[in-house]
């Protein structure tokens, strides 16, 4: 018995999800009362590990920087080797797109969007979010594998320095059934997956020229850029920073939204966000009733006055 | 070309979220429900295999009888034929498991689910029947070519995206970008009467069993009042941020 978590890297290091998932790994482990394993593909830095409580982990090394099956199939025969009954994955999207492969390798059971550690063993109870954040649920896990995909953001990290072994893994993958021709990505931006702040701009801008306003204050702050439907609808901004029901997920620890109405199908896709704020100079628009703090103004005046704020509170801490 | 569609008949985004019965259910009184959106995406694109490359073109969904109007609007828009598995969805791998059941009977070249339904949000079924007829499989599909039996997808990763190339069968969980918004079809009177006649085969469920079960629910605790700054008074916006939600 024991609690596997798979630890994912980019570029061989380690991604801020892996230590979340090994974070809330040691805490299902700790209620079990076993030790923590991660299984990690092509990372350098897998000792880190050890900080939030992992006992051993599997490095394997692949050619393919990520391929669902391929790493699916390592995960698996981890799991399978140590005799994990539940598996900890995150909500990135490289880990929705292959635990599916997963639960189904293992004939285990999976919940997606785990928000809290079991609150029962027998029957295995987690507690996770549906109807878009406007509900949860408390989903059994009947398998004798379980696979608990944890919420970004939700549990945190928590640290448990412990000693950490670090082990070379070679298991038999999978070949790969799908090729990648060509990677489009920006390397020196901060993803609104991975983001702790992320500032989004909405139709209130008025224009593609007005961006610098919301990429200034992302750039004070660290944060991803982010925008409303409509505005990646009109071509203001590409389709991958487009946040809500039909575009990406935002869990971060501070959104803040100027110019957006707060449409629900906005708000569905932010509502895992610990701290909204709103900046718009409509009183009346929807968002002020979702947010932790508003400011009614135009933000043309407001977001460059919080910019010189903001850098002088940074230089001052 | 024959394509799969899996639609599943989903609450409208605005429909109020309630439970009964001591909080086990669902409560459908007065909601509406529509194809999930993720799902409608992918219809629409199959749509236009079947206009530009004579794709046939299948829905399924898995439900009760009331999912039928859900399934009667894909026909609306455009598929060919409809298929209901006679029983009610309760998770992501049982439904999975009865679509591959129907999978096995008709050779499908490509299937198209949504990334994930608006409802439980699972993202697990196209995954899952990936997995089970064991074919190439692309998530967060965004853009979909197929030429003879190689398909081109893009996937959108973190922070960009990844163009891919595959051979049929391929299992894609499709999202906005396949299509655009704005290629979305209402359906029309025509398309609405030939509907009516178009099949749908109600079919019996194969049985899968359930690995998971929702036992409960609950709502998120109510939201307190917005903090207004004035826009005169930033400071103050900062020592909050700081201080009372230390985000910052």
């Amino acid at each position: 018995m024991s609690v596997l978590v798979y630890t994912e890297a980019e570029a061989g290091k380690l991604k801020k999800v892996a230590f979340e998932v090994a974070s809330y790994g040691k805490a299902v482990a700790d209620q079990m009362g076993t030790d923590v394993i991660a299984v990690t593909f092509n990372a350098t830095d897998a000792a880190s590990l050890g900080t939030y409580g992992v006992n051993k982990v599997l490095n394997i090394s692949c050619d393919t920087p990520f391929d669902a099956k391929i790493f699916a199939s390592g995960i698996q025969a981890a799991a399978t080797q140590n005799n994990a009954t539940v598996v900890v994955v995150s909500s990135s999207a490289d880990s929705r797109y292959l635990s599916p492969l997963l639960a189904v390798g293992l004939s285990a059971g999976y919940a997606t969007n785990v928000v809290a550690v079991p609150s029962n063993l027998s029957p295995f109870t987690v507690k996770r979010s549906v109807f878009t954040n406007k509900a949860f649920t408390h989903t059994e896990i009947n398998t004798d594998i379980k696979i608990v995909g944890v919420s970004n953001n939700a549990f945190g990290l928590v640290e448990n320095p412990t000693e950490c072994a670090v082990e070379d893994f070679s298991p038999e993958l999978s070949p790969a059934q799908v090729t990648v021709e060509s990677v489009d990505k920006a390397t020196d931006k901060v993803t609104i997956a991975d983001a702790e702040v992320v500032v989004s701009g909405g139709r209130g801008l008025k224009g593609p020229e007005n961006w610098h306003l919301i990429e200034d204050l992302a750039k004070t702050l660290g944060a991803a850029t982010a925008c409303s439907k409509p505005v990646s609808d009109m071509g203001w901004r590409p389709h991958s920073e487009h946040v809500g029901q039909t575009g990406k997920p935002v869990a971060s620890n501070l959104y803040i939204a100027v110019g957006v109405s707060g449409a629900i199908q906005h708000l569905a896709g932010i509502n895992s966000s610990k701290v909204k704020v709103v900046i718009n100079n409509d009183p009346e628009a929807p968002f002020f009733k979702a947010a932790d703090y508003g400011v009614v103004g135009d933000a043309f005046e407001v977001v460059p006055q919080l910019i010189e704020k903001l850098k002088a509170f940074k230089a001052a801490v | 070309m024959k394509i799969l569609v899996c639609i599943s008949h989903v609450p409208d985004t605005t429909s109020k979220i309630n439970f009964v019965e001591n909080d086990t259910t669902f409560d459908t009184n007065g909601v509406q429900y529509i194809i999930n959106p993720n799902d409608e995406f992918g219809l629409t694109r199959a749509m236009w295999f079947k206009e530009k490359q004579g794709a046939a073109v299948d829905v399924i969904t898995v439900g009760g009888a009331e999912t039928e109007s859900t399934l009667r609007k894909a026909l609306a828009i455009g598929a060919d034929a409809a298929i209901r598995v006679n029983t009610e969805a309760v998770e992501a791998s049982q439904v999975a498991k009865e679509i591959v059941a129907v999978i096995e009977q008709n050779s499908y070249d490509l299937v198209i689910a949504g990334r994930e339904s608006i409802d439980y949000n699972g993202g697990m079924v196209p995954g899952m029947i990936a997995a089970m007829i064991n074919s190439s499989y692309v998530n967060n599909c965004v853009g979909l070519e197929i030429e003879g039996e190689k398909a081109t997808a893009i996937r959108e990763i973190d922070g960009g995206k990844e163009t891919v190339s595959a051979q049929l069968p391929l299992v894609i969980g499709g999202q906005k970008g396949l299509v655009e918004e704005s290629d979305l079809k209402i359906p029309n009177m025509r398309g609405i009467m030939m509907a009516r006649k178009k099949p749908l085969h109600v079919i019996d469920p194969a049985g899968a069993n359930q690995s998971v079960i929702n036992t409960h629910y609950e709502k998120p605790a109510p939201k307190g009042e917005v903090k207004l700054v004035d826009a005169d008074n930033l400071d103050q916006l900062i020592e909050l941020l700081h201080n009372e939600a230390k985000v910052i």
